[in-house]
Formats: C-alpha cells, sequence, structure tokens
C-alpha cells in the first residue's frame, strides 16, 4: 500500500471566546463598551493599579449558568478561579483571572458536538500596533486601550467531533445563535465578541488514534474559519503524504493571503503557572440560582429548527438555516404571526430571496419589508395572484422603498395572467410558431427545450406569466 | 507640649471629646516631631493640617494615625518602600485608612517598610533602613518597622502596619509596643499593596491595649471591594480586665523549646509573664501544636508564591519605574524590574516562580497548602483546650544594623513564632513583657478567629501587672547615628 493511497480524515475541534453582555465589567465596575475612545471605561481594579481587588460579576456567573444548562453542561456547585500568570502589555496584573482545574461547566452538547468544558475569565485589554505588519515585534508603536480589559468571556472548548471545514463553520453558526437567544452576548465576530481558535489534527480514514494537532489562531469570521481550517488540512495531509511529520505548534491566519503562519516560539512557549486566585472566594451555585437561570432559558435554536420541521414542515436544511440565524427565525415567525393563512413552507421560501436581496449580515426586522409584508407576497403567490418572477420583482422593489405588495402588483400591472387561458394560450401559440425547432425537440421528449419556449412567453407577459402553467399549456398544444 | 506627647491616644482622643484639648494642637505638635523624624521612620510628612473637621464629635478625637507606606493614600507617595513605586501617588485611598479618616484619626505621615513587606529588619527599603529608638544601632524589626518606630518614639500617637507573617507583631516586640494582627478578612485589604494576598491583613501599632483596641474597632468591616473581608461580629470595646480567672493559656512545645532557639534573656521575660498571668488566675500548660515546626517552610513557599503574582503588574508599561530598552518589550520588562526590585524581593520572586512552575507545583505550593490546612487544625485542636496560646513574639530582642543581611535564612527565623498564626488566619498581638539588657521584649497571645475582644481584655490585664514603661524610648536623644543611614 503507498503512502499516496491514505485517504485522511480531519478531526477539528474548536476554542471559542464569547464576551459576555453584562453591564459592567467582570471583576469592577466599569461599563462595557465598543468603539468609545480609549481608556475612558477604566478604574484601579481594571488597570491593575497597585492595592486594587477583583470582585466578581454576579450576572456573569449567572450568564455562565445559563450557557452550562442551555449547553446540557454538568455546573459546579462550588467552582474556584485561578491566576493564569504571562507578561504582556494588554494584561495590567501580569496574570489574568481565569478557570482552571474547577470550572464553572463541563460536559454537555451543542448539536452533534460535545462541550468539554464552559469557564469564566476576564478579556485582555486592546493592543493597537502602529507599524505595517500590525503585530507586536514589528510594531513602531503600541497602545494600549484598556476599555475592553477586564470584559467578562466564556470560554467554550469543544470535544474534537468536527470532521471537515463546512461542518465546522454551520456548527459555529449553531453556537452563535444559540449564545444570541439566550441574550448572553452580541456574539459578533467582527468585533470581536465571538472568536474561535481552532485545533486541527488529520489521521488515516479509519484510525480511531488522533494525529499530531495545530493550533490556529485569529480567524475572525465564519468565512476565515473555514479558509484557515481547510488550508491547514491541506498542509497538513501534504506533509504526511511527504512523509514528514506534523509539528505541534501554534498557527497565526493571516485573511489578506489566506495563509498561515507560525507564532514566535517566543509568544507561545509559556508556563503559566496557575494557582488559586487568593483575592477571590469560590463561586458558589445555589439551587435557586439554578433554577433562576433554568426559568429563564428560551426555546434554543436547536430545538427550534427541531419545532420548525415538525410543526411547521419544513425541510431540514431549511429549518435549520432560518433557526440557527436567530433574527431570521424571530423575523420568519413574525410573518407567520401576521398572516394566518399563509403555508408555511411557501413563506420560509421567501426568506432566503429577501436575504440575498438586504445582505446576509443584515437583521431583516431592520429592513423595509415588514414580516406581514412578506407572508402577503409568499400567500399571493400560493394563491397564484402574482407569477414566482414578478414576486421577485416586487419583492425587489419592496426592499428599495418599503410598501404593501398588493399595491405594488396592481401599480406595476404584474397581475397573473394564470386564469386567462386564451389570452395566455394565444401567446404560447405565437411562442411554438417563432421557433418550431425547439417545438419538435419537446414534442419528442427533450424537456431541456422548453427554456427557450417558456421564455418566449415571460417576455411577452413581462413576467406575469407563471412559469408552471406556462409549461403545461406547452405540453398540452404539443399534445404531450 | 512633651506632656501632650505623653498621652495615649485613648486618652488624647478622650480630651478632644471633652473639649479639653484642641485636636489641631495635637496634630501640630505630632506633625512637627514626625518631620523632625531622625529614625528615618516616616518617609511622607503631612504639611499642612486636615481639614476642620468636628474632630471632638469623631470617636477617635482627630488624634492622626502614622499609616505604612504600602496603604494607598490618593495623591500621596505610596511606594511600599521599593525603588519601583518611587514618588507613585495613586488616584484613590485604601479602605482602611478611610475607615480611620472618617472615624476622625487624620493622616499624619507615610511610616517606612521593608520593600513590598518582605523582611523583619526593615532593612530592605529602598529608602534606607530605619532605626530603633531604643538604641539606634539596632532594627525596629520589620516589615512595619517605620510604624513601630514612630509609635514607640512618639513620633505618631498610633500607627498602621500590615502582618503577613509576622509584620506587625515582631517590629511591636521590638520597639516595646502593642501590635495585633486580626483576623484575616477583619480588615479590608483593598488599597493594600499586596505581598502575599493570602496572609496580608492590616492592624494597628500603639502605646498600650486600650489604644490597639479602639483604634481597631474603627479599621474592620467588610468591604464589598474585598471578597476576603468579613462582618466582624459584635463590638470591640475597651478593654477592662482586671484578672484572668479562668483563663486557660496554653504554652506550645514546638514553638517555645529548644526548636525555637529563643534567646535566654527573651525566655526569662516570657517565663516572667506566664509566673504574672497564673498570679492573675490563669492557668498555664504545655500544649502541642505538631505541624507548627514546618510554618515556616510552608510560609515561605506560599507567600513568595502569591508575592511572583502580585508583583508581576511591575512591569514598567503603565505607572512606576520604566527604563528604555530601545523598543524592545521584554528587554524594558527585565531592566526595569532589575533595577526597580531589592534583592529581597528579587529572591521571592524567583523562589515563587520556582515554586510555581510545571512540574513543581504539586511538590512546593501543592505541599505547602496542605501543611497549611493541618497547622490550622492543630490550632483548632488546642482550642479546644485553651482559650489563647502564648509564645515569645520574637526569638531574641532587636539585632545590630546589618548582623542578619547576609543570611537570609537567619532572618526568615524572626518569624518562627508568628509565622503558624498567620497561616491559620487567627488573631494574634505583641504586648510587651519586659526588658532583656535595655531591649524590650514581646509576648505573643493567640486565640480563635474573631476572638480579639477577648485576646485584648486578656492582653490589657497582663499588660497592667506588667506594667512595662515605654518613655525612655520617647525622650531619647535623637541620635547623631542617623545621617549614617540616609
Amino acid at each position: 500500500m503507498s503512502a499516496t493511497a491514505v485517504e485522511y480524515e480531519p478531526v477539528i475541534g474548536l476554542e471559542i471566546h464569547v464576551q459576555l453582555k453584562t453591564r459592567t465589567k467582570m471583576f469592577c465596575g466599569c461599563e462595557l463598551s465598543f468603539g468609545d475612545p480609549p481608556n475612558v471605561h477604566t478604574c484601579p481594579v481594571c488597570l491593575g493599579l497597585p492595592g486594587s481587588l477583583p470582585v466578581v460579576n454576579a450576572r456573569a456567573i449567572e450568564f455562565g449558568i445559563m450557557i452550562g444548562l442551555a449547553f446540557g453542561c454538568e455546573i459546579a456547585e462550588r467552582s474556584i478561579f485561578h491566576r493564569k500568570n504571562y507578561f504582556y502589555p494588554d494584561l495590567p496584573k501580569g496574570y489574568q483571572i481565569s478557570q482552571y482545574d474547577i470550572p464553572l461547566c463541563r460536559g454537555g452538547r451543542v448539536g452533534d458536538v460535545r462541550i468539554h468544558r464552559v469557564h469564566l475569565e476576564e478579556d485582555a485589554a486592546k493592543l493597537n500596533h502602529l507599524g505595517h505588519s500590525g503585530r507586536i515585534h514589528s510594531a513602531d508603536r503600541s497602545w494600549v486601550d484598556f476599555n475592553r480589559g477586564g470584559t467578562p468571556l466564556v470560554e467554550i472548548v469543544t470535544e474534537p467531533d468536527l470532521r471537515s471545514p463546512e461542518q465546522a463553520r454551520e456548527w459555529l453558526t449553531l453556537l452563535r445563535a444559540t449564545l444570541k437567544t439566550l441574550g448572553v452576548s452580541d456574539v459578533n465576530m467582527e468585533e470581536g465578541s465571538l472568536r474561535c481558535d481552532a485545533n486541527v489534527s488529520v489521521r488515516p480514514a479509519g484510525s480511531s488514534e488522533l494525529g499530531t494537532k495545530t493550533e490556529l489562531k485569529n480567524m475572525n469570521s465564519f468565512r476565515f474559519l473555514e479558509r484557515g481550517v481547510r488550508a491547514e488540512i491541506e498542509r497538513q495531509v501534504g506533509l504526511l503524504r511527504a512523509g514528514e511529520p506534523v509539528v505541534q505548534e501554534t498557527l497565526h491566519f493571516d485573511p489578506a493571503s489566506g495563509t498561515l503562519t507560525p507564532l514566535r516560539s517566543k509568544e507561545e512557549a509559556h508556563d503559566y503557572r496557575y494557582f488559586p486566585e487568593p483575592d477571590l472566594v469560590p463561586v458558589v451555585v445555589s439551587e435557586q440560582m439554578r433554577a433562576a437561570a433554568l426559568a429563564a432559558l428560551p426555546e434554543l435554536p436547536a430545538d427550534r429548527a427541531q419545532r420548525f420541521e415538525r410543526e411547521l414542515g419544513l425541510a431540514g436544511d431549511r429549518a435549520r438555516e432560518l433557526a440557527f440565524r436567530t433574527e431570521l427565525a424571530n423575523y420568519y415567525e413574525a410573518a407567520l404571526a401576521a398572516d394566518g393563512e399563509v403555508d408555511p413552507v411557501q413563506l420560509a421560501n421567501w426568506i432566503p430571496a429577501l436575504v440575498e436581496r438586504i445582505g446576509s449580515s443584515t437583521d431583516p426586522a431592520l429592513s423595509r419589508v415588514t414580516p406581514a409584508a412578506l407572508a402577503t407576497l409568499a400567500g399571493m403567490v400560493s394563491a397564484r395572484e402574482v407569477s414566482r418572477d414578478a414576486a421577485r420583482e416586487v419583492l425587489t422593489e419592496m426592499v428599495a422603498e418599503g410598501g404593501d405588495p398588493r399595491e405594488i402588483v396592481a401599480r406595476r400591472g404584474l397581475g397573473a395572467l394564470a386564469g386567462d387561458e386564451a389570452d395566455l394560450g394565444a401567446i404560447v401559440e405565437r411562442a411554438l410558431a417563432a421557433d418550431p425547432d425547439a417545438a419538435e425537440k419537446v414534442r419528442a421528449g427533450n424537456m431541456k427545450a422548453v427554456g427557450p419556449l417558456v421564455a418566449f412567453v415571460m417576455r411577452e407577459t413581462k413576467g406575469r406569466a407563471d412559469g408552471g402553467e406556462v409549461t403545461r399549456l406547452i405540453r398540452e398544444r404539443l399534445g404531450l | 507640649m512633651s506632656e501632650l506627647i505623653e498621652l495615649t491616644a485613648a486618652q488624647a482622643a478622650a480630651r478632644v471629646r471633652a473639649g479639653e484639648l484642641a485636636a489641631a494642637e495635637l496634630f501640630e505638635a505630632y506633625r512637627e516631631r514626625a518631620a523632625a523624624d531622625e529614625l528615618n521612620a516616616f518617609v511622607w510628612v503631612a504639611g499642612e493640617p486636615p481639614a476642620e473637621r468636628d474632630w471632638g464629635a469623631l470617636p477617635l478625637g482627630g488624634v492622626p494615625v502614622a499609616v505604612k507606606d504600602l496603604f494607598c493614600t490618593a495623591g500621596i507617595p505610596s511606594q511600599s518602600g521599593s525603588r519601583i513605586l518611587e514618588n507613585y501617588r495613586p488616584p484613590y485611598t485604601a479602605t482602611v485608612v478611610e475607615n480611620l479618616a472618617r472615624a476622625g484619626a487624620p493622616l499624619l505621615g507615610k511610616t517606612n517598610q521593608d520593600e513590598f513587606a518582605m523582611g523583619s529588619s526593615n532593612e530592605n527599603s529602598a529608602f534606607g533602613p530605619v532605626l530603633n529608638p531604643w538604641d539606634t544601632t539596632r532594627v525596629p524589626g520589620g516589615s512595619s518597622g517605620g510604624s513601630a518606630a514612630a509609635v514607640a518614639a512618639g513620633l505618631a500617637p498610633w500607627a498602621i502596619g500590615t502582618d503577613t507573617g509576622g509584620s506587625i507583631r515582631q517590629p511591636a516586640a521590638l520597639c516595646g509596643i502593642v501590635g495585633l494582627k486580626p483576623t484575616y478578612g477583619a480588615c479590608s485589604r483593598f488599597g493594600m499593596i499586596a505581598f502575599a494576598s493570602s496572609l496580608d491583613q492590616a492592624g494597628p501599632l500603639t502605646r498600650d491595649v486600650t489604644d490597639a483596641a479602639l483604634l481597631l474597632a474603627h479599621m474592620v468591616g467588610q468591604d464589598r471591594r474585598d471578597s476576603t473581608s468579613l462582618a466582624f461580629p459584635g463590638p470591640i470595646e475597651p478593654p477592662s480586665a482586671r484578672d484572668l480567672r479562668g483563663v486557660r493559656l496554653g504554652v506550645p512545645e514546638e514553638l517555645t523549646g529548644a526548636q525555637g532557639g529563643v534567646d535566654p534573656g527573651v525566655r526569662e521575660s516570657f517565663d516572667a509573664a506566664l509566673r504574672l498571668a497564673e498570679e492573675l488566675g490563669a492557668s498555664v500548660e504545655p500544649c502541642h501544636l505538631p505541624h507548627a515546626p514546618h510554618a515556616l517552610s510552608a510560609y515561605y513557599l506560599i507567600a513568595p508564591a502569591e508575592a511572583s503574582a502580585n508583583l508581576a503588574r511591575f512591569d514598567g508599561v503603565r505607572y512606576g519605574l520604566r527604563l528604555d530598552a530601545g523598543g524592545d518589550l521584554p528587554t524594558m520588562y527585565s531592566r526595569t524590574r532589575a533595577a526597580g526590585f531589592g534583592p529581597e524581593v528579587k529572591r521571592r520572586i524567583m523562589l515563587g516562580t520556582y515554586a510555581l512552575s510545571s512540574g513543581y507545583y504539586d511538590a512546593y505550593y501543592g505541599t505547602a497548602q496542605k501543611v497549611r490546612t493541618r497547622i490550622s487544625q492543630d490550632f483548632d485542636a488546642a482550642f479546644e483546650r485553651f482559650d489563647f496560646i502564648v509564645t515569645p513574639t520574637s526569638p531574641w530582642t532587636a539585632f545590630e544594623l546589618g548582623s542578619k543581611t547576609a543570611d537570609p535564612l537567619a532572618m526568615y527565623l524572626n518569624d518562627f513564632c508568628t509565622v503558624p498564626m498567620s497561616l491559620a488566619g487567627i488573631p494574634a498581638l505583641s504586648i510587651p513583657s519586659g526588658l532583656s539588657d535595655g531591649m524590650p521584649v514581646g509576648l505573643q497571645l493567640a486565640g480563635p478567629a474573631f476572638s480579639e475582644s477577648r485576646l485584648l481584655d486578656a492582653a490589657y490585664a497582663l499588660e497592667q501587672a506588667i506594667g512595662f514603661d515605654g518613655a525612655p524610648a520617647r525622650v531619647a536623644a535623637p541620635p547623631d547615628s542617623a545621617e549614617a543611614w540616609r
């Protein structure tokens, strides 16, 4: 068996840092902020001034418990904070207060992926490096902005259950939707409130042993995560096929070039010298705290997707597409509620069309298209009052100008011709006459040739005809 | 004016409250003495009197307090005896200092100390050693040496310090005054520049037990800014016990036997104090703290480990000393810390870093924590049979300046009798039991957590019977040798 014949299977685990949406920081009373002038949300505690002491933010603990319950984790009745020691200018105390061997949550599952642990910690300050590379060792000068320093974070570590870059990306959207639904974070990758590192290894398909893993950092978008992981899998498989070993190291993803470069060993070789934080007492989770968090849990995206499938008859892919983006699912349910008559499956098909027009990062609730208007439009299509193609045009206008679909259809004369068989029949006759070759091919059983005929009718009717109806009439005229 | 200086702080406060003494006059008398300090006890003295208040209406009557350098005081140098914090002026004030100011004790000055409270002789201060007012060729003890010397010499009516392994009790003993380390958590640590967080505790250094009770009463209290602080159960009343009837005193053989290396003169004074206690009605019996001899070893792993992290923030990035390194970050760190920290601080940072290192943690830090638990259990067991544990505070009296600096391990033995109580988090105080060759000897009493009121009562009864006279240190002429140490 030659080495090149071996198929490799990727094994991927993720480490996700999520900024919690508390009012104040993890260990002091400074307000959380984004985009404010530097160093305005600071105090002796988050600046690490001599003599200052941390005090745990109770809300952050509540959020941590909610996350743990949502993931089905075991919540520690008593967990403790540790100091993680290293020197860096973004770390004012010279240590990060984090959790180590007794985290708040262990075990659990999100979708198909098992959760290893969830723990609480504080975010570092933000470094801004002046100079071409944006990295510290070649910067001309570096500034520290302590506004972010001390923001509550949860670190979520998965088991290595992911098997492809696409699956990693889709799972991260589920995680994001879950956290968003819980209301514990803004989970915005661009703003850094959701940050993802990946541990990647490959192994011969069918093997149960794990290969040597590398850690990928700085993949600060869903696309970059997928690209970075794919590039690393290719790199590792290339090494192994060439008979070279994979070296355990930390790699920095450069989105501009799509390449991975090793971090300098100086930045990597840490002995963090963890020890229990003597300035804090253990976090004790009482039965009341658990019960309160449990009562506050909303329906989670994985459950919502199942409900869309089971109760509304949506296909699995469509159900997940909506449920894993909370704002889409919320919009969809608002539209359903606005129109009791509309077919849920038909309505669901119109959400991607709307997203395509407003951009995938926009919340449809913030668009000019109200949920009720979209439901009306979907209902008109189902009732054949307007053709699918004409409805798309109507939606484009609704996105641009807002407005009521019935009014737009009436004003622009886009009403369907389906019911008026005589008129449509005459146009179909003209189409067959205009392109006898196509007509002959269709008669001979080549249904692909129907395209130019339908297109003729659509041109003539300015898109008002229903494509399905036109095809039916063509077949009828040709005696099929 | 010398009459004023002879008043204890509690007496002075009572006079102000009775309208017989102007607080401003008292403040100025002490301010002048502190400003003329030739013991190097102060590193900063108030330039002007505090804003006028109705001092007579306040429990502490405007009697000013000297504060150890490591307490943060807004806008006033708070340097913890270190070059790395030279001229550092914090933007906020420590809770304990605020509490005292609110109760009517304004800030007189900041007192010298061993750098980051690491030391037993005050010779580790970046601002020079403090001289013992009983004999200026000798050390005052440490690390709260400036506070102890200032109170003993009558440069301050009273003072506060911090005790991590004996840093209040030992200098109090060596300077012939009273020093109390409260129960861990009784006083807020917020604003105390940390040495070892799980051990550090603020406490009073005073001329007598009554002053200690009065000052302590206004230091304690739960602070929402310190999660390890606790509400003090019940009020701390002025001590009043006349005898020790029914009080059971335990003398731990492990701390007072041959292992302790107790100096004969100290031993003699200690034995005399025990006989007095018996005369006052106490029972005195030997007891055992089997793990106490290991306390020093455990302490010198736990305290340096915590210190190695606590002192990591002094990196030259945000405040304090920074040495230029041509833009290279690791070089800036190492140059700044090499220049900013003294040798004892560096020694402990390295000890602590080593003890926490991967592969050594269990053997060192982990084992030390287990020893700490055993020591606590030893005390719990002892307090089932005894009300208080008594020992000499320090195995010896004040030693010559420079005599122990070359041998860190000999210096660490200063804390042999005080460290076990620190590890157990229990209150302990030192009162003068007499003189040995003209130098004060300290007697330590320790009780269960939050037994401060009872402890102060017992100490008061003993103090009255001992009748120690601290006046010689106050009338001592300004030493000519002081300049040599600047």
